[in-house]
């Protein structure tokens, strides 16, 4: 269990973290969301005692991470692929960290092994891929077998296999009731990872909720209408309230169920070829929920220099 | 690689509540001390730059030699002459030792397998001093023998036992191993390789240029206490008029380096990392 209390940190004039609550509970994926440059890592290195809040606290298992008697054993963090020496072996990489808290020398192969890496673990970490040092860093992560993990966005620059075999691992730790802790960018990726999800924009909290709650309440659903009459039904709809976009024989309606659209269509004797209810993409969703709160903003309208 | 990984097996922790010891630490460091190639590149560089240059200077001696030249010649410190070329191969390591570690990222994996900043780095420079001592005396005894074996052709050589040649040949190793705590210290305090180097290379090179520029009255202190001038007098077999005595000027140049360590040390705490 992690457990982040009105946690701030200050670098110069720009407040990274933000009088930041909330906790991570075991045996679920929680995912840990938001755009880049929300706060995600610093929050991570906060945890993990590398950066000092400047306001608020930490605790893993209910102790601050430099109260634990030996961190490994209790929390295994993959922060950056490539937080290793690159002219070090994969071996000697886990060595050296398995040494330092005790941990026998057999755990070494055992993680090489559980990772996929034990081929390749005599080669010096600095010719492996990004994929290969992804799954160096989450072996260094399990070598004390730890009860709480948290992984520092560990889909980026990995292929789809690699994507699954991360999803995989992810959700089979968890299931084993450990503390899955998971930062990303991608909504759309947490979606299919994480059973929980906390959400952050410029530091402050958005969202605290399950993965399913949080799309359901977050995205925009609207109702997809094909009709030959698409005048006709637009001015009946916009008379009842709703909002309505026009194709040459569709509509996207919104403010109105399926429903009553189909209702206010037979009031007026309109033909009505199609009427489906749709919810907006994840990503849809996400960028709605932090649209306030996006740091680097690029306006999707393309003009015509003239 | 395997595509997937269900089952995630776990090992029995034996011992839960032992802490982490300094032989946890200490073993640790060793490991990455010992499995990264610039350690071997720069204790190579060292020994080729010592035996090569004992090798040529008491060979040139030799051939060009005249008995008029022994009057005020030290022996021991002409042969090692090469020291002043390995203290700046084994110093970069020192400062490499550090700074590698923030340069790669690594020093994130350290410092959260083991929380208590200041003993890790601590014991990484220990390990790192350890090593140089051992290298130091190596490269100090060898290229004594190699070079007084070749000064004796001409009977120009000097023994062990004479007075003062074995805290020279001592000395040597212990120089190099306190040179190594200076780089090991501006390197946990600067943090960047380049700008720990240019700091070494500062601290050891630029007070003897600066020097002229001090006013009369401070300048034979400022001789006497910069920490290469303060280093180097365990180096003469005979003590040199104006300057601190061979153990002094050691002694000196190692507090300069622990004070260094001790101020980064102080701020590592204090730092994000």
């Amino acid at each position: 269990m992690i457990e982040v209390r009105d946690l701030s940190k200050r670098f110069g004039s720009t407040l990274a973290v933000d009088h930041l609550s909330f906790s991570v509970l075991p045996g679920v994926v929680t995912g840990f969301l938001g755009p880049n440059g929300s706060g995600k890592s610093t929050t991570m290195r906060m945890i993990l005692g590398l950066d000092r809040p400047s306001k608020g606290a930490t605790t893993v298992n209910g102790r601050p991470y430099g109260e634990i008697r030996r961190p490994l054993h209790e929390v295994g963090a993959l922060l950056d692929a490539k937080a290793m020496h690159g002219g070090r072996s994969a071996y000697n990489h886990l060595l050296c960290v398995a040494q330092s808290n005790g941990i026998p020398r057999r755990r070494v192969g055992e993680c090489l092994e559980l990772v996929g890496l034990e081929t390749v673990g005599r080669k010096r970490a600095r010719t492996y891929s990004l994929g290969m040092g992804q799954r160096l860093g989450i072996a260094t992560a399990l070598l004390g077998d730890p009860q709480v993990l948290m992984f520092d966005e560990p889909i980026n620059g990995l292929d789809p296999e690699g994507i699954l075999w991360i999803r995989t691992l992810l959700r089979s730790l968890a299931a084993q009731g450990r503390t899955v802790f998971v930062s990303s960018h991608l909504m759309s990726e947490m979606a299919l990872t994480a059973d929980h999800l906390v959400v952050i924009g410029r530091g402050r909290l958005i969202a605290d909720s399950s993965t399913t709650d949080l799309i359901a309440r977050s995205s925009q659903g609207y109702v997809h209408v094909r009709t030959p009459d698409v005048e006709g039904l637009a001015r009946r709809l916009r008379t009842a309230g709703a909002l309505v976009d026009t194709d040459v024989d569709t509509m996207r309606v919104t403010g109105l169920d399926c429903a009553a659209v189909g209702e206010l269509a037979a009031l007026d004797h309109i033909v009505l070829h199609e009427l489906t209810p749709r919810s907006a993409s994840l990503e849809e969703a996400f960028m709605e929920l932090t649209r306030e709160s996006v740091d680097y903003r690029t306006d999707v309208t393309v003009g015509i220099a003239s | 690689m395997s595509a997937t990984t269900t089952a995630v097996p776990g090992y029995v922790d034996t011992d839960p509540y032992r802490t982490i010891g300094l032989t946890n630490v200490v073993r640790s460091e060793w490991t990455k001390l010992r499995t990264v190639r610039s350690t071997y590149w720069t204790a190579i560089a060292a020994a080729l730059a010592t035996i090569g240059i004992a090798v040529l200077g008491a060979t040139q001696y030799v051939r060009t030699f005249n008995p008029s030249n022994l009057e005020g010649f030290d022996a021991a410190n002409f042969i090692l002459q090469g020291l002043y070329v390995a203290q700046i191969a084994l110093g970069a390591l020192g400062v490499l030792t550090v700074t590698g570690e923030y340069a790669t990222g690594m020093i994130r994996t350290t410092l959260t397998a083991v929380p208590q900043r200041r003993e890790v780095i601590a014991l990484k420079g220990l390990v790192y001093l350890v090593a140089m001592v051992i290298v130091g005396e190596v490269l100090a005894f060898s290229t004594f023998g190699i070079g007084e074996a070749i000064l004796h052709l001409k009977h120009a050589g000097v023994s062990l036992s004479d007075p003062g040649v074995l805290r020279v040949v001592v000395g040597g190793g212990l120089y190099l191993a306190s040179v190594g705590l200076l780089a090991f210290a501006l390197g946990t305090l600067v943090r960047r390789t380049a700008g720990a180097l240019a700091s070494f290379f500062g601290v050891l090179f630029l007070p003897s240029a600066l020097i002229d520029l001090l006013p009369n009255s401070w300048r034979a202190d400022a001789i006497k206490f910069a920490p290469a001038n303060a280093g180097t007098q365990i180096l003469n077999t005979h003590r040199v008029h104006d300057m601190l005595g061979p153990w002094q000027g050691l002694g000196t140049l190692t507090l300069y380096g622990l004070v260094i360590l001790l101020g980064a040390l102080f701020l590592l705490g204090r730092r994000d990392a």
